[in-house]
């Protein structure tokens, strides 16, 4: 061991590699499935265009979640806040302003974002499980509020009257284009956040947010930031679900379900990991599919598995097969090659790169 | 003027009630440092307990209040050993997601089992009968055994608190889990009694909620967030905090009801977040 950690000092011939070939293959199989996808108003049906655009949905809405609860350390039960600003934000600047229902849901997204910044002053004021709470209370003044105001339809909602003259097939073509847009900037924009410098940071915070500090972390704003991109993002998904519902009431949109979901989605797939809530998404999509028949006994099991799934299995199920097969599809950490005397020093390669890589692939302790 | 009066004596008797929910609310925050997201969740469930024993098994209420009693300390004790202690750590978020998924299975079942229809235990016509102190106020005797249920529940729990080996045992292990072992005290069945306790105070509440007003199975978050407020407003710590949170909570929302039903819900929320920015250690800290 000890002649394997002085190689680096006798030669300097290595460098630093991040993509895997897993990752390569990975930015591969994603490209030709959003192909696939873009291509779906040619020879899909329209089920599937409205499935997609919900999965959509629930995995930017998960997605988001993690990124404040998995990588920021904020656990929070009140993300269907800015779920219900995007919906009624995109419904709003449609009906009433003249905006048109694709540009409005970007627009919307900005308004949460703004909205979210006075948000978090009250919400930052509380910690831990109490902030969890916090931000539910914070959601339901949204609700309240909405579900008082008669021009929106009161307690019973509206509808998204905007589109009545948009013919429907070419509707739902650019509702799918806009639910693809917005996964793949929300998967392309985290994977290229948590490889930079400022994603480092909000790992190291997240394993150990005094450690951090000590280290030049700012944390308070490291935390703001992932607080308003969370919101802008929580925005995006729940204006491309309420486009794609054409109808919205307050209490579908600031259902504490959503937040359920989503911490269902991220814990099954694997908390603080990229690839978890996609893995997470696809399987609640299809639970969601063919057993949301069940009522009462669907939610029973959904509950019941997050329980058991938190105190058996916390790194879930990407958690579990990177660990176990040392797989990264998208890979934020760093590994060290070493170019010289390929065949002898690979087995020691394979060593160093272990080493190195565990921490990037450890989640939480 | 008599209005005026009114919406803060309303709103004291109905702050007596969240005070109830926000006690057992608050001896969990002191004991265990655990959020507990389905504390709502388990008064609803102790209220559909009393509503089996007296509706499908035909107990006498004075009955079936007493093996409520009984059968809470249970469930309290047996959630805490056998589930919470296993996620209570210095990271929040097992325990939130475990309890956050426990208020959906115990939703889900409750549904199941007695449908989604509000209910309310009877009580004769105890819950309608009531006193008129002037004109235009009314006391209802529910109202006020409530009140007088909290206070005596306050200095109860000061009391166990301040001057008993339990209360003591369960300060050192909130100050420090670790450290107690070495005195002999596990935390765990510290824990467990204390969960145990809460659970008492939360069947109180449940009993005298249920005999104000008719339960429907997913009120529970509801529940919960008016004693978190209860707690936060009180300020963390003190039982007597707890007690005039909850008033504060009441009053608020009796104001915000007067004006416009739609509204006492949110002005109570409002209120709340008011608190929080102005006076984050709330009304009456502990350490201040």
């Amino acid at each position: 061991m000890n002649t394997l950690l002085n190689r680096p000092a006798a030669s300097a011939s290595f460098e630093v590699r991040r993509a895997t070939r897993a990752s390569r293959v990975a930015v591969l199989v994603l490209l030709v499935i959003a192909l696939a996808v873009a291509s779906a108003p040619w020879w899909a049906g329209r089920d599937a265009l409205h499935d997609f655009v919900q999965l959509a949905s629930y995995l930017v809405f998960a997605m988001m979640w993690n990124l404040l609860a998995g990588y920021g350390g904020m656990v929070s039960i009140g993300q269907q806040a800015f779920f219900g600003i995007g919906g009624y934000g995109m419904l709003i600047l449609a009906n009433y302003c003249g905006v048109s229902p694709f540009v409005a849901v970007p627009l919307a997204a900005v308004i949460a974002t703004v909205v979210a910044v006075p948000v978090s002053l009250v919400a930052f004021r509380l910690e831990g499980g109490y902030f969890a709470i916090g931000t539910w209370v914070i959601a339901e003044v949204f609700r309240l509020t909405i579900a008082n105001v008669s021009v929106l339809g009161g307690g019973s909602g509206t509808s998204l009257t905007a589109l009545q003259d948009v013919p429907r097939a070419l509707r739902e073509s650019l509702t799918l284009w806009l639910a693809l847009a917005i996964v793949a900037a929300a998967v392309g924009l985290l994977y290229v956040f948590l490889r930079s410098k400022a994603g480092l940071s909000l790992t190291a915070m997240r394993d150990n947010a005094v450690a951090a500090s000590s280290q030049g972390v700012d944390v308070k704003r490291a935390r703001l930031f992932v607080y308003l991109v969370s919101a802008c993002g929580t925005a995006l998904a729940g204006g491309l679900y309420f486009l794609g519902n054409l109808r919205i009431s307050p209490d579908a949109a600031f259902s504490a379900n959503w937040t359920a979901f989503g911490i269902f989605i991220v814990l099954i797939g694997g908390l603080g990991t990229l690839e978890g809530p996609i893995l997470g998404a696809l399987i609640f999509f299809v639970l969601n599919k063919f057993l949301s028949d069940y009522g009462t006994w669907y939610l029973i099991g959904l509950g019941a598995l997050a329980i058991l799934v938190t105190m058996f299995f916390p790194q879930g199920l990407w958690g579990f097969v990177s660990r176990r097969f040392g797989l990264q599809l998208f890979p934020v950490g760093r590994r060290v090659v070493f170019l010289d005397d390929e065949t002898s020093a690979r087995p020691a390669t394979d060593d160093v790169t272990k080493a190195l890589n565990t921490s990037s692939a450890a989640h939480r302790a | 003027m008599n209005t005026l009066i009114n919406i803060i004596v309303q709103g004291v008797l109905l702050g007596a009630l969240y005070g109830l929910f926000a006690m057992g609310q608050s001896l969990v925050f002191g004991v265990m440092r655990l959020t507990n997201t389905a504390h709502g969740d388990f008064i609803v469930l102790l209220v559909f307990v009393l509503f089996a024993l007296t509706g499908f098994a035909h107990l006498p209420l004075a009955v079936a209040l007493i093996l409520l009693l009984g059968i809470a300390f249970g469930a309290g004790y047996a959630v805490q050993y056998a589930i919470l202690n296993r996620v209570s750590s210095r990271d929040p978020l097992p325990s939130l997601i475990v309890t956050f998924g426990l208020s959906i299975v115990i939703q889900n079942v409750l549904q199941q089992v007695f449908s989604a229809d509000p209910r309310s235990v009877a009580t004769g016509s105890f819950e309608s009968q009531s006193i008129t102190v002037a004109p235009g106020i009314t006391l209802g005797y529910l109202p006020l055994v409530t009140l007088a249920a909290t206070v005596v529940l306050a200095f109860a729990m000061q009391w166990l608190f301040g001057r008993t080996p339990l209360g003591r045992a369960f300060r050192a292990t909130s100050d420090d889990r670790e450290i107690v072992q070495l005195m002999g005290v596990s935390y765990r069945r510290t824990y467990a009694l204390a969960m145990g306790i809460a659970f008492v105070l939360i069947a109180v509440a449940a009993a005298l909620y249920s005999m104000r007003t008719a339960v429907s199975p997913t009120d529970g978050p509801a529940l919960l967030l008016y004693a978190f407020e209860a707690v936060i407003i009180g300020g963390m710590g003190s039982f007597w905090g707890t007690f005039l949170g909850g008033m504060a909570l009441g009053i608020a929302q009796q104001a915000g009801f007067y004006f416009d039903p739609g509204w006492g819900i949110w002005l109570g929320h409002i209120v709340f977040l008011a608190v929080l920015v102005i006076r984050p250690q709330g009304l009456l800290p502990k350490t201040a």
